[in-house]
């Protein structure tokens, strides 16, 4: 159950979109939000799409990992879809009956809507599953680096993420390990009324904390064992070179942005 | 030959507070190791043998005494980092060592933390990963990694640094048997072809037994300290501080204690196979 998370995993990869400047991809993916939001109408939206679909295959990357990334959210987008629907009261009536009412606009709303949250946590998903985690720190990091000269810890923030995402997995593990433990001695876990499973989320959430920072404790250690000094004078593995590359397909971003934004005010 | 690591008479005691009292885990260890050895430590829990590693690479300080690497005492606060290149640490759990996501970024890290220059840094890293066998998974997710495979990138991390001498806390304790194998011949490997001074901290005696030097701890002192085959030959003393001897060592003593004539310093399996069909 655990291990169908998709959110923040890496699949590695030599495709272009893999090998692009982590810094301009982030640029990119703030670019491609705001063209989500542009307009709302189908060929603003298409726009949108296509730039989407064109990203996913320029990837490589399987596209059932995109389908299961919208997984998890597709409750909430069923319960706003469904709010919008009925509660949206503009334009003609399509159907009437008692307080519920659907008109075109409320179909339109929730149509757009569940397509844009659709494209951006696929958008959104590329950008995860084709920079590695650290990578992803490592340019947010240049990105903000800026902010250093305020005294923001921006090292230390990043060198928390990147800790943090690279514990996830490991994490899931040990909840999973110690799942099955206390099912073993009988906790209810999977069953039970809501009460009693809340309660007994204790007896896995308490032995998890415990490990955790015992597992702070060594890792720390042996960052110092590695000579661990916080951000001063460090180099990188991690190379962030832009090149051509990176600029054609910030080009392309905005050329697409543009286009979003004729093609949204011409069907005003 | 050069000495690498001396330890003079070092005493080291766990701070108590106010109601516990302090606890001294090391009385007053005098340990010399040469350039090149390969030596395992063994002891039981709470032995001190942990303790000792420790102080090999300034993680702790002694209470009293002093431990030397390569010339530099570990009190000294400037030489701290090179001191640290000069003695690598692997600790028991892979899963707590490794600091990033990505295998080679991981080797990496102490380069990147040292300032190493990219071309630099890239070379070594590569280097190190095709030392432990593990470059076929440079781009890999330690998550996807066996344990043994695990223990190697750790241990690859350490070699990046290009240290004179590593030392491994239980490297093996949380392994599969074939987890173990992969990572003792590894080890072995680093210290036949790179001279690498490796300190193996153990409670494997058959892991001991592949090592050219013993040393073994009781109560936070060396109670002996000699090649394998003379240590595991006091199968008494042994046994007494509760460790125990290599299977056939073992075999070997109980036929020699029921009459049998056995030489007492077998320890592997070929020299026992041999001492039995003598007797016949």
């Amino acid at each position: 159950m655990l291990k169908d998370i998709t959110i923040g995993q890496y699949f590695p990869g030599d495709s272009i979109i893999h090998r692009l400047d982590p810094r301009f991809k982030i640029i990119i993916t703030f670019i491609y939000i705001l063209m989500l939001f542009t307009g709302s109408n189908i060929l603003c939206l298409t726009v949108g799409a296509v730039y989407t679909v064109m990203a996913i295959l320029l990837s490589r990357i399987p596209f059932k990992m995109f389908v299961k990334s919208v997984r998890p959210l597709l409750p909430f987008l069923i319960i706003t879809a469904l709010l919008n629907l009925f509660l949206v009261d503009s334009g003609d009536t399509y159907f009437h009956w008692k307080f519920l009412k659907i008109t075109e606009e409320g179909v339109n709303i929730s149509v757009f809507m569940i397509i844009r949250i659709v494209l951006l946590i696929m958008g959104s998903s590329l950008l995860t599953y084709t920079t590695s985690p650290i990578t992803l720190t490592d340019a947010i990091e240049r990105l903000l680096s800026p902010l250093k000269k305020l005294k923001f810890p921006v090292h230390e923030l990043a060198m928390m993420m990147s800790i943090a995402l690279r514990f996830i997995p490991t994490l899931i593990e040990e909840t999973d390990k110690i799942m099955s433990a206390q099912k073993a001695r009988g906790a209810e876990i999977d069953s039970g009324s809501f009460m009693t499973r809340a309660r007994n989320m204790i007896s896995i959430l308490v032995p998890l904390f415990i490990s955790s920072f015992r597992r702070a404790d060594e890792l720390a250690t042996a960052m110092e064992c590695r000579c661990y000094n916080g951000g001063e004078g460090r180099t990188r593995l991690r190379q962030l070179k832009s090149s051509a590359r990176d600029y054609i397909a910030l080009a392309v971003t905005i050329i697409f942005y543009i286009a979003a934004i004729v093609v949204a005010h011409i069907l005003k | 030959m050069e000495n690498i690591i001396e330890i003079e008479d070092l005493h080291f005691s766990y701070k108590g507070d106010s109601e516990t009292p302090d606890v001294e885990v090391l009385k007053g260890i005098d340990l010399t190791i040469k350039k090149g050895e390969f030596v395992a430590v063994l002891g039981h829990n709470g032995s001190g043998k942990s303790t000792l590693a420790k102080h090999i690479n300034a993680i702790l300080l002694p209470t009293k005494g002093k431990v030397l690497v390569d010339g530099i005492d570990t009190a000294d606060e400037d030489k701290l980092f090179q001191l640290r290149q000069k003695a690598g640490m692997v600790f028991q759990n892979p899963d707590n060592q490794i600091v990033s996501s990505i295998v080679e970024e991981d080797v990496a890290f102490a380069l990147e933390n040292l300032g190493v220059p990219y071309e630099e840094m890239r070379r070594r890293v590569d280097e190190s990963l095709k030392a432990v066998n593990m470059y076929d998974y440079r781009l890999h997710s330690p998550s996807q990694l066996s344990g043994g495979q695990k223990q190697r990138i750790a241990i690859a991390g350490v070699i990046a640094m290009q240290p004179e001498c590593i030392i491994l806390d239980e490297p093996t304790a949380m392994l599969d048997p074939q987890g173990r194998k992969e990572v003792m011949s590894t080890i072995m490997r680093m210290n036949r072809e790179q001279g690498i001074t490796i300190v193996l901290i153990t409670h494997y005696m058959d892991e001991a037994a592949k090592c050219g030097r013993v040393v073994v701890m009781d109560k936070g002192r060396v109670v002996l300290d000699d090649t394998p085959r003379k240590v595991f030959s006091h199968v008494e003393q042994v046994k007494e501080i509760g460790l125990d001897v290599p299977q056939v060592t073992e075999l070997a003593w109980e036929l020699r204690r029921a009459g049998y004539d056995v030489p007492d310093d077998i320890i592997t399996e070929e020299e026992c196979v041999e001492a039995i069909k003598k007797l016949f």
